[in-house]
């Protein structure tokens, strides 16, 4: 088993839901960068680390101004695979997830990109605009250097497609909860929680993590309750870094504690009980 | 042969392709399939030609360029695409794009626009047909093509200014994909040209071959033979296409697409994508892009809004690779030239990125000798542009 799997399979015998925080890498520099990620990496179960594209459309505001101060700063995909390379001499032993657009894994390389992975300790990638028909060459590399290729599957996709999504997917499923950008929001849609219960019913062998709006510890309990394994964090991180920059480090800390909180099992149980349930 | 492609998955031989989000690929699967069901369907295709006709005023003129053709000592003749509905080729994809959203059942339509001339096909399509429109507009192009920005909104349009990036065709494209993702329900993405996730480029062609059919016809009316070379301007390649296509198996007839060379090529601030791209990935397709090492699009310039992007539709790619079709390019400079020569000489103001397509006309000339016959593909005509050209000669 995966990294991946092995963090979900241990998180649910102790009765914990993942929580997957997401930062860009670069913002607001390279180095400033790796201190951020090093901070994080203590907090959360998962790191997924954006690296950025220039033109990313499936991002929303917070995410976007992550990635100009990113490219801005001359952040490439080399010091990417340096901070991860870093994180892990380091000694981090969460599981790493790299999320970004297909051309630049595509002018990277495709092979060398996902020997590049595995050589540095990345578990898995993510390709925003690499749909399942179009994954096929990439995912038959990932599976040959044993880096997991994660899906996306959205309250758009039917039946059908997700049935197919989950039997290519490996490391986890991620279940966007909502239509539109990335982005923090206040409120947790209705949507998210109907199809947080749907997407349950096809994932039976995998992991599955939902994102997308998802900022607060209620937000987080909520979406456990309807059935997830796992909630992704990140433009509300991503917000810190854009207000506090290189000092970050502890809101970034504060934040992913609070969330983190949500995710345990008998706070949801307490949490459930004085809403009478 | 090239007229074949797409293949089922969307493929121009390696290009094209559906690079897109998840959350958009059951919507653009159920335009996929509406448009095939649609397209053989002849209540559809009636419809659309009633529109085609009486409203946007087709079939457009072949004219004969006497003048100019004196000149340059070989026959030149016009596809008059500025004289459709809305001054531009434009349109003949708009009707049928929101014609197919009516019949889909979607009540809104989007669209991004460079050149304003998308933008305003859309949404007097959208008037038409009795569909909400918002527009996507890069601030730069707003400044560039105001007359545009205020034509849009007259028609009924909300015009949404897009700030971040390069502020132009390429930024106003990303922020109209975020558009649809939040709306895609009950919105249809009306796609301006050769581009994007299959199936865009495939019926975006199809309602532009018009053009190609019409210009068939008249030029063996008028002249009684194919022509020798066809040229157009390539942006992302929707008018070019649209000429093209009805040709392709024509071999004798030679199809030429001059892309926006800018400042010239080693300045870097051009939109030449065959001259100085490499394939990637951009905006739901894999093709010529103009990016950096690492595989960041770049930005692009050139004088006319409408070919200020960095990447080509991927079958103009599958053209060029079959030695189908060869691509050239225009600098700003060349194209400025072009634009007062044809005023001038035939009294027919072009939009700036069809100046392009004569321009590379008027540098080529000894390419061509008395018995040829060439037919530019004006693909817009240059109201648009007369304040910006005005501004920049000082004449204003």
């Amino acid at each position: 088993m995966s990294r991946i799997g092995e963090r979900f399979e241990m998180l649910r015998e102790r009765g914990e839901g993942a929580l997957v925080g997401y930062l860009t890498l670069g913002d607001p520099t390279p180095e400033d960068s790796l201190k951020l990620a090093r901070a994080l990496a203590e907090e959360v179960d998962v790191l997924e680390l954006g690296i950025p594209f220039s033109d990313p459309i499936a991002d929303g505001k917070t995410i976007q101004g992550a990635t100009d101060r990113a490219l801005r700063a001359g952040t490439t995909p080399e010091h990417c695979f340096r901070i991860a390379e870093a994180l892990r001499a380091e000694g981090t032993e969460i599981p790493l997830v790299f999320m970004t657009y297909y051309n630049i894994v595509l002018q990277y390389g495709e092979e060398r990109f996902v020997e590049r992975c595995r050589r540095v300790g990345v578990d898995g990638i993510l390709v925003t605009d690499l749909p399942v028909e179009e994954a096929e060459g990439l995912r038959r590399i990932c599976r040959r250097h044993g880096v997991d290729m994660i899906f996306l599957i959205a309250p758009t996709t039917t039946e059908k497609r997700v049935q197919r999504i989950v039997r290519k997917a490996s490391g986890f499923l991620y279940l966007v909860s909502l239509l539109g950008t990335t982005g923090a929001r206040d409120r947790l849609s209705e949507l998210t929680i109907e199809k947080t219960r749907w997407a349950r019913r096809f994932a039976d062998r995998i992991p599955l993590a939902v994102g997308f709006g998802i900022s607060k510890p209620e937000h987080v309990r909520a979406v456990l309750d309807a059935g997830a394994d796992g909630v992704v964090v990140g433009s509300a991180f991503v917000r810190l870094v854009e207000r506090y920059g290189a000092e970050a480090a502890p809101h970034l800390v504060r934040l992913a504690r609070e969330l983190k909180g949500g995710t345990l099992l008998d706070v949801r149980l307490a949490g459930a009980e004085k809403q009478g349930l | 042969m090239a007229r074949r492609y797409p293949d089922r998955k969307g493929r121009f031989g390696r290009f094209g392709g559906r690079y897109a989000p998840e959350i958009l690929m059951p919507a653009i699967e159920e335009l996929e399939s509406a448009y095939r069901k649609l397209r053989r369907d002849a209540s559809f295709r009636r419809e659309l030609n009633y529109y085609l006709r009486e409203y946007a005023g087709r079939p457009t003129p072949l004219t004969y360029c006497a003048n100019m053709s004196d000149e340059l000592g070989f026959k030149v003749y016009l596809k008059r695409e500025d004289l459709a509905h809305t001054g531009a080729h434009k349109i003949n994809n708009t009707l049928g794009q929101a014609l197919l959203a009516r019949r889909m059942g979607k009540r809104r339509v989007i669209a991004e626009t460079g050149a304003g001339q998308h933008g305003v096909a859309t949404a007097t399509a959208a008037a038409v047909l009795g569909l909400k429109c918002e527009i996507y507009m890069g601030t730069e192009d707003m400044e560039r093509q105001r007359i545009n920005v205020f034509r849009m909104r007259l028609l009924g349009a909300q015009v949404h200014p897009v700030s971040s990036g390069s502020k132009t065709l390429k930024d106003a494209i990303n922020e109209a994909f975020r558009d649809w993702l939040a709306t895609v329900e009950h919105t249809n993405y009306i796609f301006g040209s050769v581009l994007g996730p299959h199936p865009y480029p495939m019926m975006v062609r199809d309602f532009q071959s018009v053009i190609g059919r019409e210009a068939r016809r008249q030029i063996l009316r008028h002249e009684g033979r194919l022509p020798s070379a066809i040229v157009a301007c390539v942006g992302g390649g929707s008018n070019a296409i649209g000429i093209f296509y009805p040709f392709i198996e024509d071999e004798e007839v030679e199809l030429i697409g001059v892309e926006a060379g800018g400042e010239g090529i080693a300045t870097g601030r051009h939109a030449a994508r065959f001259a100085a791209g490499r394939e990637g990935v951009l905006h739901g397709t894999y093709t010529y892009v103009l990016q950096d090492e690492h595989g960041q699009i770049a930005s692009t310039h050139s004088i006319s809004a409408g070919l200020d992007y960095p990447a080509v539709g991927p079958e103009h790619a599958l053209l060029r690779e079959i030695r189908r079709a060869e691509y050239h390019y225009a600098t700003d400079r060349e194209a400025l030239r072009a634009f007062h020569y044809l005023s001038e000489k035939e009294g027919i103001v072009p939009a700036l990125e069809s100046a392009h397509a004569v321009a590379w006309v008027l540098a080529n000339a000894h390419r061509f000798d008395r018995d040829d016959v060439v037919i530019i593909n004006l693909s817009g005509r240059g109201d648009k542009d007369v304040e910006a050209v005005a501004r920049r000669e000082g004449a204003v």
